[in-house]
Parts: structure tokens; C-alpha cells; sequence
């Protein structure tokens, strides 16, 4: 519609070209916009090409200078070391198996106690709301050393065990605030309703509110998955055998032999990143509407 | 598949299973307890939220404040690799250990207040270039485009890509000869730059590292920010005559203030409090290129002094405190917990 007051019939095209708008701005604006986002994704992208084009290389040509995506002599060997010659199947398997256990675990306390902060008003709610705030700015870092000396003390260290339970409960304070933000947003009365019908309050909900709550559950176990899966500094300090690593310390070995093991490395991040970034891209909507939810909004 | 035996498989199976059933176990007994200590002796009328909460403060008293009570605790003895069974306790302990921090080198050479310094430039250059960074290129997705969503999954790639995979590929991209950065130097006919050694450039490498990582976060809320705002607002102002600057200062950014500013307040911890960036960049452990909480690290972990340590994570908990308290105060921010 605006095209038209803008167009005049006495002007050549390209004049015509050169001074048409788009919603209010100019083609030339509009390229410019185009070509800056054009630039940005491929800085954004580049260093993740990067990994696929050494993954793709052939052991005896790990160090080229070569610039190119994909390398002229690609081979798959890299995968095929990694999937079925290296510690690669067990750093997966440990981390899975840890990341899955603890995600549930930090889950189901975190569900329940956020419906006593939802549904009741007691003494000390406020101030234990805030508690778990103030629990997030503590830096993991400072955590470390005291979780150090007592998991040596309670001879915890080479043993998943102090793990296990560090990071069920690491993921709580924000776990509680999420789950706390969804069901304040689900209306009593449904509850209300069942019990007038005779049932139980914890009937009510695992039967009612827990089901209703089904996103605010996947957005939190997400979130604990992502924080476990994703931890490299506490299974740093506890776990040092080789047999017991998990992933971010067995990619940290192999970078580390930077020379030999390029290529191993590339494929290894590689067959972790996919799955992982594509599972974030697909959820990062909830993600972040959940960490808005959490934080931003409050009560 | 040659090291995932079925021995290993069967012994973490059964650490991580036993733990399970350990916590199951206690869960239930805990809150069995509760409710019945706090419904049939207290009489208390919220025995249901007693049950409900008790598994959740037991958990966090003993894997969050008992950890910090003992750092404290910690910070006045003089353990160490060499005192590590038979610490001793003492005033004086305590006292020499908050002396040392600000008198006598954190690491091997490198004083407290140098790392202070460069943990807060490190700071305000990453919170400055992440929000003008994301402001801007939220700013250009604001429109219709044809390759909109395209952009917008690219864009986000390097907030997907798990953060130890980046850092070590970048740790690796900044090799000297055969890492990307200096062969597109060298390509452009500028000299490669010893990314590793140099304690300015890497310092400037672990910068752009998490520039690089950090923009797309502040993009996606400074976008979601800016779609909130009606549309309405523009088109009054442009029939007002208000230019796009003037479109920007005047609406969008203030409306954007409520969802930007804790945002910008997380961006700051989350720096200040960046661990993977700093310690995977620095490959060489140059002390030059430590922030505070790498320097606790290496006094904790490489140099084995755990009772200096414990003060040093109090005076770096210390430090934020007062950063959050006076955010707290000035930006009335919290007021929304106490509903």
C-alpha cells in the first residue's frame, strides 16, 4: 500500500528499485540489515563448522592449515575411532547414567515442596524463598573446596555417590521457584473440588495438580538435566579415575593431547553437541520463558 | 566399545542405583517422621507442609549451609596438603589467613587486588559488548524477514553448544599454528599472535570467547523484551514524527527495563562467577589471565592451601554480596517475593 505513494510513473526502474519501501524503510536499509545478521550467523556459526571440518580430516592430516569446511580428503575414520576404540561409549554411559538419576531425583523434591509454597501461607515462607534466591549467587566455585575436604573425609572421592546427591540437591532453590511460579497459575478450586469429593490433599496432587503441571515438570527437569549433564568443575574434584569419568573430563583428556587426538576430539564434541544443541533448540522457548517465569515475574 | 565392560557398567549401575534407593528410602522415612512428629506431638496444623518441605531443607542444609558453615570454619585453620588430617584451629589462624589475601601473592606471584581489577574490567567489557551485541542484532530481527527463523537458530548456536565443548574448541582454535584465528591473520596479511603466552592476548582471547558465547542470551531476551511492547506505542510516536533513535530511547528502551534489567543483573554474576572461560582459555595457567574465582581454584586445588582457600571464597562471597545487596536496594528488586 505504501508502495504506491512512494512510485512515481515518470521514473526509470532502477530509480524506481532504489527508493522503494518496505514497511516504512528503504530496500538499501534493508539489505544492510540482511547483510549484518548474514555476517553475524556466520560468526556464530564458523567455530562450530570448525569442529566438523577436523572431525572430517584423516589422522595423518589432523594439522593442515587448510580453511575449507569440508577437507578435500574426508574420511569417517575419527567416528569410528571414537565409537568403538576410545572411552567415549563410557564417558556417555556415566554421564547419562548420573545426569538421569539426579534430574529425577532433584525433580521430585523440588515438585513437592514448591506446592507447600504455593498453596500455603506459613511462617518463614518468604524468608526461605529468599534463601534459595540468595543460594544461586553463591559462586560454584566457592562451593568446591568444603565439598572437597568432607567428600574426602567421608571417603567420597573416585565414587559417584557424592555426586549423585550434590546435584539432586544443587538444582533445587531454582527448581522450586519455577514449579512454585507454574502452580501459582493453576486455580485452587480445581482442588478445591476434589476435596470436597473426599479426596486427599496429596491425592489431589498426584492425581490433579501434578498432571496439569506436566510442562512446568519437563522446562524443570530440562533445566537439571542441562546443569548435571553440562558440570565439569565438581566432577573435576571428585572424580579422577579413568574408568569413572564423564564426558567433560574425557573430552578435556583428549584436548589435552591436542597434537594427536584432534580429530578424536572434534568427534566426540561433535556426537555430543548435535543431540544436545538440537534438543536446547527445540525447547529454549520453554527454557526461557521458564527462567523469566521463575525470576523476572517473582509471585 | 572396548572399555565399557560389563564390570564397570555393573559397578556405577550399582553406585548410582544404591544411592537412589538410599535416598528413596530416606525421603519417605523423613517425611513419615515429620508429619508424625509434627501431627500427633506438636499438633501442629501445617503437618502437611512440614512433610512436604522437610526432604528439601534436609537436603539443603546438609549439601549447601553445613558446606558453608565448614568453610567458615575451614577459614580459620591452617590446613593444607601437609596438614590435611591434623588441622589445627585457631583466632590467629583465621587472622593470618585474611591477612594473607591481601598482603602476600594468592597464587605464585599475582597479589589480590590485580585480579580484583581484572575481574571487574572483565566484567564490564563482557556485560558491555554482550548487551549492545544482543540489543543490536534483537533490534535488527525485529522486523519482518524473509529468513527470520534461519537467523534466529543460527544465532543461537553457541548458547546450544554445550560450554566445555566451546571452550575447549576455541582453547584449540587459538592454537598458533594450526587454530583458525591466527591462519585468517595470516590470510588477511597480519601477523599470528601468540594467543597462549601473551598475557594481554589471552586475556583479549578469553574476551572474545565469551563474547562469542554470551551474545546469544541477551538476544533472545532483549528480542522477547522488545515483541512484548504494543505497537501501538510506534505508530503514535510516528505520526509524532520521532525518529528511529529517538523511537528506541524514548519507548523501546524503557519498556524493555523491567525484563532487561534483571537480566543484565544475572549477566553480571554469571561473569564475575564464569569458571569454564577463564580456566579452559588459559591454557598455559598464566596468572595474568586469572579472575577470582580461577585464582580460588588454583590456590585450592593446585597449590592444596584449603584453610587460606576458605578465606578466600568468603571475601569473594563477600564481594557479591554487596554488589546484590545494593542492587536489591536501589532497584527495589525482591519486592515481588514477599507476596
Amino acid at each position: 500500500m505504501e508502495q504506491k505513494t512512494v512510485l512515481r510513473r515518470d521514473r526509470s526502474l532502477p530509480v524506481r528499485l532504489l527508493t522503494a519501501r518496505i514497511e516504512g524503510e528503504s530496500i538499501w536499509f534493508r539489505l544492510m540489515v540482511n547483510l549484518i545478521l548474514i555476517a553475524a550467523c556466520v560468526i556464530a556459526l564458523y567455530p562450530a563448522l570448525r569442529i566438523l571440518s577436523v572431525s572430517l580430516r584423516p589422522n595423518d592430516r589432523l594439522l593442515s592449515t587448510s580453511l575449507a569446511v569440508i577437507p578435500p580428503d574426508a574420511s569417517l575414520q575419527n567416528y569410528k575411532s571414537v565409537l568403538f576404540e576410545k572411552d567415549f561409549p563410557l564417558w556417555i554411559w556415566n554421564s547419562l547414567l548420573i545426569t538421569i538419576t539426579t534430574s529425577l531425583v532433584g525433580l521430585a523434591l523440588s515438585a513437592t515442596s514448591a506446592y507447600a509454597f504455593s498453596r500455603w501461607r506459613f511462617h518463614g515462607r518468604s524468608g526461605f524463598l529468599l534463601f534459595l534466591l540468595a543460594t544461586q549467587m553463591i559462586p560454584a566455585a566457592m562451593m568446591m573446596v568444603p565439598l572437597y575436604i568432607i567428600a574426602a573425609r567421608l571417603g567420597l572421592i573416585n565414587s559417584y555417590r557424592g555426586l549423585v546427591l550434590s546435584y539432586s540437591v544443587s538444582s533445587i532453590p531454582f527448581s522450586i521457584w519455577i514449579m512454585k511460579g507454574y502452580y501459582d497459575t493453576i486455580p485452587a478450586s480445581l482442588e478445591e473440588a476434589a476435596m470436597i469429593d473426599g479426596a486427599s490433599r496429596m491425592y489431589t496432587l498426584y492425581r490433579i495438580v501434578l498432571p496439569l503441571a506436566a510442562p512446568a515438570l519437563a522446562v524443570v527437569f530440562l533445566f537439571n538435566f542441562m546443569n548435571a549433564w553440562n558440570d565439569f568443575l565438581l566432577a573435576r574434584i571428585m572424580l579422577q579415575r579413568p574408568a569413572m569419568l564423564t564426558w567433560p573430563l574425557g573430552l578435556q583428556s583428549l584436548q589435552q593431547l591436542f597434537q594427536t587426538q584432534w580429530g578424536a576430539y572434534a568427534a566426540s564434541s561433535l556426537l555430543i553437541a548435535i543431540p544436545v544443541g538440537a534438543l536446547f533448540l527445540v525447547t529454549s522457548k520453554w527454557l526461557v520463558s521458564g527462567l523469566t517465569l521463575g525470576s523476572v515475574k517473582g509471585d | 566399545m572396548k572399555s565399557l565392560t560389563p564390570a564397570i557398567v555393573g559397578s556405577s549401575l550399582g553406585q548410582v542405583g544404591s544411592t537412589l534407593l538410599f535416598l528413596v528410602a530416606g525421603v519417605i522415612l523423613v517425611e513419615l517422621i515429620v508429619y508424625f512428629l509434627s501431627s500427633r506431638v506438636l499438633k501442629a496444623r501445617n503437618a502437611l507442609v512440614h512433610m512436604l518441605l522437610a526432604p528439601a531443607i534436609i537436603g539443603l542444609g546438609l549439601l549447601v549451609v553445613y558446606p558453608i558453615a565448614w568453610e567458615v570454619v575451614l577459614a580459620f585453620s591452617n590446613m593444607s596438603l601437609r596438614h590435611f588430617k591434623d588441622p589445627t584451629f585457631s583466632f590467629g589462624q583465621a587472622l593470618s589467613n585474611f591477612s594473607l589475601i591481601f598482603t602476600a601473592p594468592v597464587l605464585k606471584q599475582v597479589y589480590f587486588f590485580p585480579v580484583f581489577l581484572r575481574t571487574i574490567l572483565w566484567t564490564v567489557i563482557q556485560v558491555v559488548f554482550h548487551v549492545t551485541l544482543g540489543l543490536g542484532l534483537a533490534l535488527l530481527l525485529n522486523r519482518r524477514l524473509l529468513l527470520k527463523g534461519i537467523y534466529k537458530v543460527l544465532l543461537v548456536i553457541p548458547w546450544a553448544i554445550p560450554q566445555v565443548i566451546s571452550c575447549l574448541t576455541w582453547r584449540g582454535e587459538y592454537h598458533y599454528e594450526y587454530g583458525f584465528v591466527n591462519i585468517m591473520l595470516r590470510t588477511v596479511g597480519l601477523p599470528a599472535i601468540q594467543w597462549k603466552s601473551s598475557a594481554l592476548w589471552n586475556f583479549v582471547a578469553m574476551n572474545i570467547t565469551n563474547i562469542w558465547l554470551g551474545v546469544p542470551f541477551m538476544m533472545v531476551i532483549c528480542l522477547g523484551a522488545l515483541q512484548s511492547i504494543s505497537k501501538e506505542y510506534y505508530e503514535a510516536a510516528k505520526i509524532d514524527g520521532a525518529t528511529g533513535w529517538r523511537r528506541l530511547r524514548s519507548i523501546s528502551l524503557p519498556l524493555m527495563a523491567p525484563i532487561l534489567t534483571p537480566a543484565v543483573i544475572l549477566g553480571v554474576i554469571w561473569t564475575f562467577n564464569n569458571f569454564n572461560v577463564p580456566y579452559f582459555i588459559n591454557e598455559n595457567n598464566l596468572e595474568t589471565s586469572d579472575i577470582l574465582v580461577t585464582a580460588l581454584f588454583r590456590a585450592a586445588f593446585e597449590y592444596n592451601r584449603y584453610g587460606f582457600s576458605a578465606a578466600f571464597a568468603i571475601v569473594i562471597f563477600l564481594i557479591l554480596f554487596v554488589f546484590s545487596a545494593f542492587y536489591v536496594r536501589f532497584t527495589g528488586a525482591l519486592k515481588s517475593v514477599r507476596g
